[in-house]
């Protein structure tokens, strides 16, 4: 490569890295300065999207990008999910006074999320190291099954209270924890798919046994995107408990994968921005409708909810974006 | 690294759209926003009217409705009429959440009737606590619903008051001498009762002559009932759940066990039968009511639900417009209708006659009520008796 092409790479790249940083810091000035101003109800919304788009990302790698159909996502929200609001649960009752300083606090909390993700990888590594070796149809149900062993164990353990679930979890979430892992997961997903270990990824969808004649550990590949999807999942799973602040079994069950692999499709297997834009639109769809629930007595919402899932497949059905992002669509791109 | 430049700025633009327009649409719809106006008082509800358990959300609504019903037909509160406003959650605890929040910080109800299942007011109990609003759970049984806060109520018994009813039944109605207990060990719903159970019986006089134990999904339990049956009790007290007791009476009848088994509302199910057969008749569980209870004051209420909604009313349907009732009742009687007043008022309820037994709300925000004891005969649960605390 010559000279002149290689700098404007380089500044290409420290733009780029730029503009996640800003985004960082305009999250947290918002976080700090203006979620006091917004109507609680509206927050709360906007908190479960981002908590959403960090699921449907995230199972995005696998499903959309590695071909996986993987449906335990929710399994792995859920093992996330109560490891960390274990940790938080036990400094609150055993140190409380560590919670009246913010700085620990926080720190106890992330420590918690990061910690919470973690002990997900490792339950995506179990799980993928053998059953990764399958292939369609059996992969979804052996994914299937793990989410619904994790979901029997914890309703069988009673130091995180069994099938009564797990109150009094502090409510440590905000909009800046949130969204910060929200760009965190993006910016991951986004630079891993192009890196070579993303093209992997890639190839092993595209074609396994052209991938594996190019010398793609096709198994590896796949438990790597696995174990990657699977911390993002526990780290939602973290954020979810911590602003529900309260989580019990029933609540991570496999209609909670469904709903993530819904927004999957629905934006396109293989599109981040199609995640993105699935997410939010199916959280906030549902609030949406509530007027209308109102007004007419009767319940539409899963109705309509149901009749435009149905359209928009029949109408696209490769989701929103298919393979491409929403700026692929954008004037000015060329083919 | 262009796409990368518009992930970040497509980003930070949906996010501040998105809060812009919220800060905006909530500075403009203050004004305008249907509190609780001159002439009538909002009052929110969260059911699960679809989902998995959407019986339970419906029932409870049909109570609650024609609670409402009754209260404007009689003139209201203080001349105010109740509006209800009911939210669907689905059966999900973070839509419970959502629903709840909307309600408080949308509608300003000036207080909460609901969940049902204690999952879901666990997860509501906060948000209610944290704004000040009272919440009052027609049948969410799980003792630390009402630890949340001084916010939360409840209108039903918590699990092992049924207990101490039992207790009194063996003692009192059966006259049982001598009784065994066998408690699920895994389940704190039947260790409490087991607990209370034994507490409230010894207090009155009675012999525990055997304490055994066993697991919830156990099959065999041929050597707990063999060593029950060599103590000959006059009755045996088993609070689990209703797939467990089934096989428990199958094997206590062919071991030849004649005393009469008793439980708690974990039997309550058309499968205790299925499983069972014939040899859980003549066994006794307590519930929270019975549409057979012959006082006046409940079979009024039935034909009056029956005029509604044309249906017999169920337990959750009685427990909803109770809750609706007291919560009249506080508003009628508090000084005023803030979230602190209506607390009050409803902590000092008392004695209050509502259908499924007389109501007073204890310092820990509980119902103290009475429980009625049914009987399993041949594909029915017949009414016994009513015991009171």
């Amino acid at each position: 490569m010559s000279g002149p092409i290689q700098i404007s790479n380089r500044l290409g790249k420290f733009h780029s890295n730029w503009i996640w940083l800003v985004t960082g810091i305009f999250i947290w000035l918002i976080s700090i300065f203006l979620t006091d101003q917004i109507n609680p109800y509206y927050l709360n919304i906007i908190l479960y999207s981002g908590i959403n788009i960090i699921l449907a990302v995230s199972l995005n790698l696998v499903n959309g990008f590695t071909g996986q159909f993987s449906m335990g996502h929710a399994g792995f929200m859920s093992v996330g999910a109560y490891a960390s609001a274990f940790i938080t649960t036990y400094f609150q009752a055993h140190h409380v006074d560590l919670f009246s300083n913010p700085l620990i606090g926080q720190s106890i909390f992330v420590g918690s999320l990061i910690l919470g993700g973690l002990v997900s990888c490792a339950a995506g590594y179990l799980v993928g190291l053998p059953s990764l070796r399958l292939k369609g149809d059996y992969l979804a149900i052996v994914t299937l099954g793990f989410g619904e062993i994790i979901r029997v164990i914890f309703l069988n353990v009673d130091a995180v209270g069994g099938s009564r679930g797990m109150p009094g979890i502090p409510p440590l979430s905000n909009f800046g924890w949130i969204f910060s892992f929200v760009v965190l997961t993006v910016f991951v997903v986004e630079r891993l798919i192009k890196s070579p270990q993303g093209r992997s990824f890639l190839s092993v969808r595209e074609d396994e046994i052209a991938a594996e004649a190019m010398g793609v550990n096709i198994t590896g590949a796949k438990v790597r995107a696995f174990v990657i999807g699977a911390f993002f999942a526990g780290v939602a799973g973290g954020l979810f408990a911590h602003q529900l602040q309260f989580i019990n079994p029933v609540t991570f069950d496999f209609n909670r994968s469904f709903e993530i692999i819904i927004m999957v499709v629905l934006g396109g297997m293989g599109s981040i921005s199609g995640s993105i834009v699935a997410a939010v639109f199916l959280t906030t769809l549902r609030e949406a409708l509530r007027p209308l629930q109102e007004i007419t007595q009767v319940d539409l919402r899963m109705i309509i909810y149901s009749f435009l899932l149905i359209v928009l497949m029949l109408t696209r059905p490769n989701g929103l974006f298919g393979t491409k992002e929403i700026f692929d669509f954008l004037p000015g791109k060329k083919k | 690294m262009k796409q990368s430049f518009f992930y970040g700025l497509v980003l930070t633009s949906i996010m501040s759209l998105s809060l812009i327009g919220c800060t905006k649409k909530n500075a403009g719809t203050t004004g305008a926003e249907t509190q609780s106006s001159d002439d009538s008082i909002l009052v929110g509800e969260v059911g699960s009217l679809t989902g998995p358990e959407a019986t339970f959300g419906i029932s409870t609504n049909k109570g609650i409705k024609l609670a409402f019903k009754e209260i404007n037909d009689a003139g209201g509160i203080n001349g105010k009429k109740l509006e209800l406003i009911t939210l669907d959650d689905q059966g999900k605890p973070e839509e419970a959440a959502t629903a709840v929040t909307k309600l408080i910080t949308q509608n300003k109800v000036s207080a909460i009737l609901g969940e049902v299942a204690s999952g879901r007011s666990l997860a509501m109990a906060p948000i209610s606590q944290q704004n000040k609003v009272p919440m009052i759970t027609p049948s969410s049984t799980n003792p630390k619903v009402t630890a949340v806060g001084d916010y939360i109520f409840r209108v039903c018994f918590i699990d092992p008051f049924q207990g101490t009813v039992m207790a009194k039944f063996a003692h009192d109605t059966l006259k049982a001498k001598k009784v065994a207990v066998l408690r699920d060990v895994k389940n704190d719903y039947s260790v409490g009762l087991a607990d209370f159970f034994i507490e409230t019986y010894k207090k009155l006089g009675g012999e525990i002559i055997l304490d055994k134990s066993y697991s919830a999904g156990d099959i065999d339990f041929k050597s707990q009932l063999t060593a029950i049956r060599a103590k000959h009790p006059d009755a045996i007290f088993v609070p689990g759940y209703y797939t467990d007791v089934g096989l428990i009476a199958r094997q206590a009848r062919e071991l030849g066990i004649k005393a009469p088994l008793l439980g708690g509302d974990g039997w309550d199910s058309p499968k205790l039968q299925e499983i069972g057969g014939k040899a859980v008749n003549g066994s006794y569980f307590s519930n929270h009511y019975s549409a057979e209870d012959k006082s006046p004051h409940v079979q009024s209420f039935i034909a009056r639900f029956k005029a509604m909604n044309n249906e017999i009313p169920d337990g959750l349907a009685a427990m909803g417009y109770d809750a609706a009732m007291v919560l009249a009742a506080s508003m009628k009687s508090a000084k005023s209708l803030s979230g602190p007043d209506i607390k009050e008022a409803i902590a000092a309820v008392r004695n209050y006659q509502g259908v499924t037994g007389n109501i007073s709300i204890d310092a820990d925000r509980n119902a103290i009520k009475s429980a009625v004891v049914l009987k399993v005969e041949n594909g029915a649960f017949k009414y016994q008796t009513t015991i009171n605390p």
